[in-house]
């Protein structure tokens, strides 16, 4: 059953990178274009995401719910040395959903759009940025339980060039997939061409800051990297995103909606596949030591109840979310139409 | 302020925000479910209006909600890490369970909102009775999971370790059952009147007036019931923690000494130093009758509980007070409209008997945190009953006061944005459309 759990724990974790990723992208890609792209953008955001945002939203609190039922250590000793990043990516959060529901819901549309907008953009930035930086910390090994000082115990773990670097690349990647994702939500060619060319432009983003994770990661002499070449698993993962690469490209080329979509939510994966494989069976590196899921892992009859609500948790809800996303795919939507109106 | 002090008032603030947006996101489904029932049936436009109206305040609450509930599920590991490494693995079930619950009320109000002319009118309807009935599962394992902290069950507690532990147990505890049945209550209570309120002040602006009266009918109807039922849940919930937390009793009570034919002591101020309370009344036996449903038994005081153990009586004791005369208040409220309503008086209409319903709008929220107060504060100094107590469980991360400062600005301004939005919500309804006028009715 832990295996269950564990396996659970990953995908609400991929989930929350793919929906919410495209989520907070949308905002990201708002938060980078201007005059009327930037309304084109908003607009479109708000018909794509606007059914399910909530709902994507709601992986990272399985997430939270996972770790802190099966794996209390873990969640215990994140909440306590990354609590500064843990409650600044909690601003973004609160920030981010409420401010989305406050510009479409406010019945009067007058200045208040305006730091509604601004208040959606930056947050939308801040939160992967912070996922990010909660997740290069983690393999770091920069935390350092014994640390007695504030700047060593709460500081320095999380404010260094690496997991900064992984925090500037969670956000490119969230921009990427949503600039892919909108392609597919527009109907309008030239909405279309808008967010083939933002995808290109965050997909040359997206080269730039992986590469700039490895960098900075070899030179900080993070581990990652060489257990990553020796671990067949993880390699083959990330040359199949590699090599994916291209393929979108062309496929993008080709003005084709589905495949590329598809790609990217592939690369992603094999991103956080190349991550899991090559840490494994360690889930946080500290300075002196490492803890794994498997060690971490809460009393039998924790774990044997929790992998039972999510199995049956799931048979609900994964056809109603599926049958919700359908429901809303069927007709694209159309920016020009809405802002004629 | 030191950092255990900062920490509990961060959690206290978290929650008595969360708990406001939470009872509304949960029952205001309900409301529109109501009325939007009543348009499938009769076609009458003023029903959808009403539906789309409370709709439109369902997602504006359920998103403020959500982000609130997600802040508090960090906060627990943040504020309190000491606390959430041993009760996590035991009181994980209920949250798990709340995590799928609320999963799928999330994608119920996708379906919902944005359904309307999309899917068949009973499908979308039931996709708005789900939002509602997913929302009311979550707030019972919540609420459960609270429980077990007022009375903990489902692990042996041996030599500072926690072991044989059984979930199920934990969620079932003694105390979850007359916890969530008194939460659930009150969150009708409150978001009803308070819904009725804001109708009945705009029905005493003469506009629209058809869509008020259907709105004012389904809340305070909705509303009148659970606040009479209210005092039955409220005396099993007194009975339950005279049996499992005397402390707590004798200090909502401002209970000192212990005593057979203890009376029941309303009002008054406790005076902590000399162990009395002044200006009170006191119902003689009616505590002990209340407590053990006999008049003539013992009833523990304050006397029987070691200093360091105590709860602050002062707070527990006023907070009490204002949870039963708010409801009582509500509860009368409540009687005097069913009888109106079932015997077609016009006074249910009259300017004085609406600006009275709109005068009641804050009070079951009122009597919604004062109700928090109870079970919290009452709980102190223990944050898991009897096993861990609060000042252990605080993080070892100091400065937690900015922390504190600036989630309570945060707090304010999302609280003063809501606001807004909602009346200008409300202003917009009167402001755009007349409906009271015969060709939309």
């Amino acid at each position: 059953m832990l295996y269950v759990v564990i396996a659970f724990l990953y995908l609400s974790l991929l989930f929350y990178l793919l929906f919410g990723g495209a989520d907070f992208g949308a905002g990201i890609i708002e938060l980078f274009s201007g005059g009327s792209s930037k309304e084109r953008t908003r607009l479109l955001t708000y018909q794509a995401i606007g059914p399910i945002w909530e709902a994507n939203h709601m992986w990272l609190i399985i997430t939270i719910v996972i770790l802190f039922v099966g794996f209390p250590e873990i969640y215990t000793l994140a909440s306590v040395y990354l609590h500064i990043p843990l409650s600044l990516l909690l601003i973004g959060i609160i920030a981010r959903g409420t401010a989305f529901i406050f510009r479409h819901y406010d019945a009067v549309k007058d200045h208040f759009q305006k730091i509604y907008n601004l208040i959606f953009v930056y947050s939308s930035f801040m939160t992967p940025f912070f996922l990010g930086i909660l997740a290069g910390t983690a393999i770091s090994g920069r935390i350092d339980p014994d640390a007695t000082d504030f700047v060593s115990a709460y500081l320095s773990p999380w404010l260094g060039w690496f997991p900064l670097s992984v925090g500037l690349f969670t956000v490119v990647i969230c921009g990427f997939l949503a600039a892919v994702f909108l392609i597919g939500e527009a109907n309008d060619n030239d909405d279309r061409e808008l967010f083939r060319k933002k995808a290109f432009r965050m997909n040359i983003l997206t080269v730039i800051a992986g590469g700039l994770v490895f960098l900075v990661g070899e030179w900080e002499g993070i581990r990652l990297f060489t257990e990553l070449i020796n671990h067949p698993v993880g390699l083959a993962a990330l040359v199949l995103a590699t090599l994916s690469l291209p393929v979108t490209w062309m496929l993008l080329r080709q003005k084709k909606v589905y495949w590329p979509r598809v790609l990217v939510g592939f690369q992603i994966t094999m991103i956080l596949v190349t991550l899991m494989v090559s840490q494994h069976p360690d889930f946080i590196i500290l300075k002196n030591s490492t803890i794994s899921l498997e060690n971490a892992a809460a009393g039998e009859s924790t774990i044997f109840a929790l992998g039972m609500a999510l199995l049956i948790g799931s048979l609900f809800i994964l056809p109603a979310l599926f049958y919700l996303i359908y429901s809303f795919q069927k007709q694209p939507v159309s920016v020009k139409k809405s802002l004629k109106h | 302020m030191d950092d255990l002090l900062a920490a509990r008032s961060q959690m206290a603030l978290s929650l008595g925000f969360h708990i406001i947006f939470a009872c509304i996101g949960m029952i205001m489904p309900f409301l529109m479910a109501i009325s939007h029932y009543k348009y499938l049936k009769s076609g009458k436009e003023k029903y959808k209006t009403l539906t789309k109206a409370w709709s439109k305040g369902v997602a504006i609450f359920f998103v403020t909600g959500a982000v609130s509930g997600t802040m508090l599920s960090f906060e627990l590991g943040l504020l309190w890490p000491e606390f959430m490494k041993h009760a996590g693995p035991i009181f994980g079930m209920p949250f798990s369970l709340e995590g799928t619950a609320f999963f799928i009320e999330a994608i119920a109000l996708g379906f919902f909102l944005y359904g309307w002319e999309k899917f068949h009118p009973w499908f979308h309807w039931f996709t708005g009775v789900v939002v509602g009935v997913s929302g009311l599962a979550s707030g019972i394992l919540v609420v459960a999971a609270n429980a077990w902290m007022n009375s903990p069950a489902g692990f042996d507690y041996v030599n500072g370790e926690y072991l044989n532990i059984d979930p199920m147990a934990a969620m079932f505890n003694d105390a979850w059952f007359t916890q969530s049945l008194h939460m659930i209550l009150a969150a009708f209570v409150a978001t009803c009147f308070a819904v009725a309120g804001i109708h009945a002040w705009l029905l005493t602006k003469g506009k629209n007036t058809n869509i008020h009266k259907a709105a004012l009918k389904i809340s305070l109807t909705l509303g009148a019931v659970a606040a009479i039922l209210q005092p039955l849940s409220g005396d099993l919930s007194a009975k339950d923690v005279a049996e499992r937390q005397p402390a707590k009793l004798a200090a909502m009570e401002a209970h000192f000494k212990t005593e057979e034919a203890a009376s029941l002591i309303i009002g008054g101020i406790p005076d902590e130093e000399n162990q009395a309370v002044h200006y009170a009344i006191k119902i003689p036996g009616a505590l002990s009758f209340l407590a053990h449903g006999d008049f003539n038994a013992e009833v523990t005081g304050l006397d029987q509980i070691p200093k360091d153990e105590q709860p602050p009586v002062t707070i527990t004791h006023f907070a009490f007070q204002i949870m039963v005369g708010c409801g009582m208040v509500l509860m009368i409220t409540g009687i005097i409209w069913l009888f109106g309503l079932w015997k077609n008086k016009k006074y249910i209409y009259s300017s004085k008997f609406l600006g009275w319903i709109a005068l009641l709008t804050p009070l079951g929220f009122l009597a919604v945190e004062a109700g928090w107060f109870v079970t919290e504060v009452g709980r102190q100094p223990w944050i898991l009953y009897g096993i861990m107590k609060t000042k252990d469980a605080v993080t070892p991360m100091p400065g937690i006061v900015y922390s504190f400062l600036l989630y309570a600005a945060i707090y304010v301004s999302l609280a003063g944005i809501v606001t807004l939005l909602l009346i200008r919500q409300i202003k917009n309804i009167d402001k755009n459309q007349d409906l009271s006028l015969p060709s939309n009715s």
